[in-house]
């Protein structure tokens, strides 16, 4: 989401590049266009107006104009104050010493507080806890239905008790949490206006009732100027110990992902990246600071392929990587493995400086297309699969035929395939991803 | 009570916010920002230094401060409602009517006025450019008619949005063709099914035989909610089972709807991010299917959520690719959020606003007075 936000820094700074000294007249106009970006990026304006001067008082003070290298030097303090705004170091949920713990979301409606509450337990269950959800939206037409059919897909059980209030509910669920040993609680509450006293006062209830450990927000990533009022309104009637955003997967510039630390507080913890139930990550400032300018987020990058690849496969992988010979079975594997990992556009994204390759090289892979091209290599031979070079015409018009697919399908995917053959190589040169990432950014 | 008093001369104060808004001033200047004024300044036949100087104009009338947080716009029919909007929109106004009242302090037009004006509107969600764009309009007309009081500056601003807001044209008129088929549309969370009910609710109250289309097949819970909301406003519903094709219900409900000469078909469509290239293109076979069952064109109403930012310029855009997006519906306007990006949005595409919601209830959305909106605002 935040790439047409780098796209946009990535022109200014390569303004600057291009620049050997930089007077101040360069910095001040750098300084405007930044400006302009944040605020169409939705970044609150008076979190702009402060960081503009943070990073202008910091580029006079470190005597930037007489540095020899003056962009780097810009690009570094605008860094440094990204990650400040954005929250410095990853925060990570806080559990009871005493189970069950409770965790409990609030927010506006529509914010997706149900989707994330369901992503939250998978997320959870996946670290080795006993989640159990908590049905206390009594309002929205349906809302129950909803968390009951997402903890049925999910499997993890949805406490719900007819005609009662929403601290009856929350209460007894605890209750039932502790019979069943279940040892995280997550309430979903009804989305809200932060102006409604009333329901304001209801989360107060809640909350003296069953003191919940950690009280998240949760947070339309699309959200405008008004995100910070929302923000302080929460903050200042039942509080809250951090943020969770959701519907980062669109093409917004998450302008209030970096306006809500620096004027609440509390930090990011959780971004929903995806609508599939394990599209919930960990929020680090830093990562998604890099990602921002242009870095990309090879850490997060890492990690997901650590989480899907084991030890051995990865290392059978290097190996063929470092010979050169990464074949059609091996690229079915691979999308095995990029599909748990969200696909193959997201994680070039991660990768410093293919933010763009996916569009580009038309690999930006859906499920269906994904699909399709599992069935037209599965049609292949296996010399074919071992050496796609052998696959002249008859031989793809066979293909094709084979998976339902054209020839055109074909002859595309092995095109691409030979692209891809090429990125990977690069990959697997002198000095791996660092080498990579110096080459593509020399600052 | 007594204690705290209304503090109705703020003496002194002036003097000491005086003092800041003078650095900005120069800081911006410095900055190179304050480049228009000049030539467009010109042509202004007024003896004193103009605004964007150095200097201020003085300001005439009541400049108490009180003015610009209380003066209540006339009211007009449709008055609880119109009261109701300039609640929830009053809630954070403080934001916008701020160039006013710290105006109204320094007794003068400063040339901080502007970018104060600029910021609130920005505030606003109405975007860099298209809040550049009214300030300059206003700054004219504010000069050209030698504006000197603040009702007189709030009202050159409430003129220039809402010609602003008129000059994206007017929602269309229902075509001749029966059954009218409009799809309602936009991304998760905006309130989509509501709305959907609501605009039904409103066109019934009108005498038009309607019916929803439940074809939000793949929310958990989606087609309940429709189906709740359809029993409010006591108009049949076509649904089919969670996960099947939303193509097939638009058919159906169409088949419907000429079997029992229904006027209009609300079609609630699944919240969509607009970046999910195959979720729109299911969108896109759900609009052929409507297109080809129909004597007319079918309509689409894109819902747009008062909190969104600048993206929903890019939302109604990609939207407006696949469908005809020929309005919008304002949702969520009883929060503190302004829903100015409809004015973004109509700048670059042209796309008026039908509908504005102010709440839960069922008579909660009303059409779309770029008069009221703009009184609201300011």
């Amino acid at each position: 989401m935040f790439d047409s936000l780098s796209d946009r820094l990535q022109g200014v700074f390569a303004k600057l590049r291009g620049q050997g000294k930089l007077t101040e007249k360069d910095v001040d106009a750098a300084m405007r266009e930044i400006r302009m970006v944040l605020l169409e990026a939705d970044v609150n304006y008076k979190v702009v107006k402060q960081f503009v001067e943070h990073v202008k008082e910091r580029a006079v003070g470190e005597g930037v104009t007489k540095s020899v290298t003056p962009a780097q030097q810009v690009v570094k303090i605008v860094y440094d104050e990204m990650v400040d705004i954005l929250g410095g170091t990853q925060q990570a949920l806080k559990f009871a010493s005493h189970p069950p713990s409770v965790i409990m979301l609030v927010g506006l409606q529509g914010s997706g507080k149900t989707t994330a509450a369901a992503k939250l337990a998978v997320m959870l269950r996946r670290q080795g806890r006993d989640p159990m959800l908590v049905a206390a939206d009594i309002y929205r037409p349906a809302a129950v239905e909803q968390l009951q059919t997402l903890g049925g897909q999910i499997d993890v059980p949805v406490a719900y008790y007819r005609h009662k209030s929403a601290v009856a509910i929350v209460e007894e669920a605890l209750r039932e949490a502790t019979r069943t040993g279940r040892d995280v609680v997550i309430l979903d509450t009804a989305g809200r206006l932060h102006i409604d006293e009333d329901m304001m006062q209801e989360l107060v209830d809640i909350k003296s009732s069953v003191p919940p450990g950690e009280s998240l927000l949760v947070v339309d990533a699309m959200t405008g100027q008004d995100a910070v009022n929302v923000a302080l309104a929460f903050l200042d009637k039942v509080d809250f110990d951090g943020i969770i955003l959701t519907k980062m997967d669109g093409d917004a510039r998450g302008g209030a992902a970096l306006s809500m630390k620096s004027v609440t507080g509390k930090p990011i913890k959780l971004a929903s990246v995806g609508e599939k139930v394990n599209d919930l990550e960990v929020f680090h400032p830093d990562r998604v600071a890099s990602r921002i300018l242009g870095m990309g987020d090879i850490v997060t990058l890492v990690e997901k392929a650590e989480d899907t690849m084991t030890e051995e496969r990865a290392r059978k992988l290097e190996e063929k990587l470092r010979k050169h010979r990464f074949d059609f079975d091996d690229f079915l594997e691979q999308m095995e493995q990029l599909r748990s990992m969200g696909g193959l556009s997201k994680v070039l994204e991660m990768v410093p400086g293919m933010g763009n390759v996916a569009g580009t090289y038309g690999l930006d892979l859906d499920d269906r297309r994904m699909k399709r091209i599992e069935a037209i290599i599965q049609s292949m031979t296996r010399e074919e699969r071992q050496n796609p070079h052998v696959l002249n015409a008859s031989r793809r018009r066979r293909v094709a035929a084979g998976s339902g697919t054209s020839t055109q399908d074909v002859n595309q995917l092995v095109k691409q395939f030979a692209q891809m053959q090429k990125l990977l190589k690069q990959f697997s040169g002198k000095g791996g991803e660092m080498g990579m990432m110096k080459r593509l950014f020399p600052f | 009570m007594a204690g705290k008093g209304k503090k109705k001369h703020p003496k002194g104060k002036p003097k000491k916010r005086r003092a800041k808004p003078l650095r900005e001033e120069t800081r911006e200047q410095a900055a190179g920002e304050e480049v228009r004024p000049k030539e467009e300044l010109e042509p202004a036949p007024l003896s004193e230094p103009l605004p964007g100087e150095t200097e201020a104009i003085e300001l005439e009338g009541p400049v108490d401060g009180s003015v610009g947080a209380e003066a209540e716009p006339p009211e007009e029919e449709g008055e609880e409602w119109g009261r109701r909007l300039r609640r929830g929109m009053s809630r954070s106004r403080r934001a916008i009517t701020m160039p006013f009242t710290r105006a109204a302090a320094r007794k003068a037009i400063t040339p901080e006025f502007w970018t104060e004006a600029e910021d609130a509107l920005i505030a606003a969600d109405a975007g860099v450019a298209c809040s550049a764009r009214i300030v300059e309009n206003a700054k004219k007309r504010i000069i050209s008619e030698g504006i000197r009081d603040i009702e007189g500056l709030k009202d050159a601003f409430r003129r220039e949005v809402v010609a602003m807001l008129e000059s994206f044209g007017e929602p269309p008129e229902p075509p001749p063709e029966r059954p009218r088929v409009i799809f309602i549309a936009g991304v998760n969370g905006v309130g989509k099914t509501t709305t959907a009910a609501k605009i039904g609710f409103l066109l019934k109250e009108k005498g038009n035989k309607i019916l929803f289309a439940a074809a939000d097949t793949f929310r958990a819970a989606g087609i309940e909610q429709m189906e709740m909301w359809a029993s409010r406003v006591v108009a049949p519903v076509v649904s089919h089972q969670a996960g099947g094709d939303p193509a097939a219900v638009v058919y159906d409900s169409i088949e419907s709807a000429k079997a029992k000469s229904i006027d209009t078909v609300l079609v609630d469509t699944a919240g969509r991010l607009h970046t999910k290239k195959n979720l729109m293109e299911e969108l896109g076979k759900m609009w052929r299917v409507a297109d080809r069952q129909l004597p007319g064109r079918p309509e689409a109403i894109l819902v747009i959520d008062a909190t969104t930012g600048q993206n929903g310029v890019s939302q109604a855009r990609i939207f407006g690719e696949v469908l005809d997006v020929s309005s919008i519906a304002l949702t969520k306007m009883d929060g503190s959020a302004k829903g100015g990006v409809v004015m973004a949005i109509g700048m670059e595409l042209g796309i008026p606003v039908a509908y504005i919601g102010v709440g839960e209830g069922i008579s909660d959305l009303k059409p779309f007075d770029p008069e009221q909106y703009a009184t609201a605002l300011f």
